[in-house]
């Protein structure tokens, strides 16, 4: 039986690396597909409030972001303790709401332009007078299409 | 005769896709946002009278600067709102108190009763933002339901199912009457 079993330990043969990296460029394209770029770093602390009836927004290549909250604690130095809006990566006036949309409407194609959605990230302890305040000037802008972020909740 | 040549050693290459992976991955956000979508009224000329709508036809929803709210100047609950609502806009007894319906030609529907009914939301400058979108969320619940149970009557499937021109018809047959009034001024700190 000696022609069967072999004189030295068989060595295990190396594997093939080779599609291994065929599979991971699979999965960065994947991801590179369905995020989207961090855009800017928020100043202000947003907990969104809930709802049981939001949808998702679509087309995010067409909304520009207004956010809304109380300054981060690191910010509160610069920007006082009361609710303040970020435009793009800067703490701005309700005033400037208006250059922004029109700095964000033409920063797109003339087609889009009438599909631009400004979407309102504000924090639950918010007051109204502020978001109010906000309409007001979208309204003046013409920038009609608007979309109050929200978390999804189940019904109780 | 030509050299064969020889293999590449490509185990490097899974390394750097996968760095090139991490860093996608720590700069890019996967969470979709979600939220409810609104169409704000184009600015009114000035000096222009409001249009009348009778009495029966609103339904006047109050949020004060203490989170507590209204309905028809009576106080009601956030959990009640999407029943006052949904019977406010449907009007399925045809009470002379409710809404006045209008009938309309729709495409694909055909001759429907329309609701006259508007809601009339009114918050405070104190409201919080939580408690406005909350009643806006009841509001949109109540819509969505009626919708829901329109389309189930009349086309079998659900709204979110529906080709868009069946959906664009079931949105006139009951739109979203939701109107915005100024807000008052009592809760704001100065």
């Amino acid at each position: 039986m000696a022609r069967f079993t072999g004189k030295k330990a068989k060595e295990t043969p190396a594997l093939n690396m080779g599609s291994m990296s065929d599979i991971i460029f699979m999965l960065l394209f994947f991801f590179m597909v369905i995020t989207t770029m961090r855009e800017s770093s928020l100043y202000v602390k947003i907990i969104p409030p809930q709802g049981t009836e939001v949808s998702k927004l679509e087309k995010k290549s067409l909304v520009s972001y207004i956010n809304v909250g109380v300054p981060l604690p690191d910010q509160q130095k610069k920007f006082g303790t009361d609710s303040r809006i970020q435009l793009n990566d800067q703490i701005a006036e309700v005033s400037d709401i208006i250059q922004f949309v029109e700095l964000e409407k033409s920063s797109r194609p003339e087609a889009d332009r009438p599909f631009i959605t400004t979407a309102i990230k504000a924090d639950k302890d918010t007051k109204m007078g502020l978001i109010s305040d906000i309409k007001q000037e979208l309204r003046a802008a013409g920038a009609f299409k608007i979309f109050y972020n929200a978390r999804k909740a189940e019904r109780k | 005769m030509a050299r064969k040549t020889p293999g590449l050693n490509t185990s490097a290459m899974s390394d750097i896709s996968f760095l090139l992976l991490a860093f996608f991955l720590m700069v890019s956000n996967i969470n979709s946002d979600s939220g409810i979508a609104r169409r704000l009224p184009p600015p009114l000329p000035p000096n222009q009278d409001k249009p009348e709508v009778r009495e029966r036809n609103i339904f006047v929803v109050k949020i004060n600067s203490h989170d507590l709210l209204l309905f028809n100047g009576e106080y009601g609950r956030i959990e009640d709102l999407k029943d006052r609502a949904k019977t406010f806009l449907g009007n399925p007894q045809d009470l002379p108190t409710l809404p006045e319906k209008e009938e309309l030609d729709i495409p694909l529907l055909g001759k429907t009763r329309v609701s006259k009914g508007v809601i009339s939301l009114q918050n405070d400058r104190g409201t919080s933002y939580d408690m406005y979108l909350q009643v806006q969320n009841e509001l949109a619940a109540a819509i969505n339901e009626m919708r829901n149970e329109l389309s189930t009557d009349r086309f079998g499937k659900k709204y979110a199912d529906l080709s868009d021109s069946q959906a664009e018809a079931i949105d006139k047959a009951i739109p979203i009457a939701i109107s915005e009034a100024e807000p008052t001024k009592i809760g704001e700190k100065k």
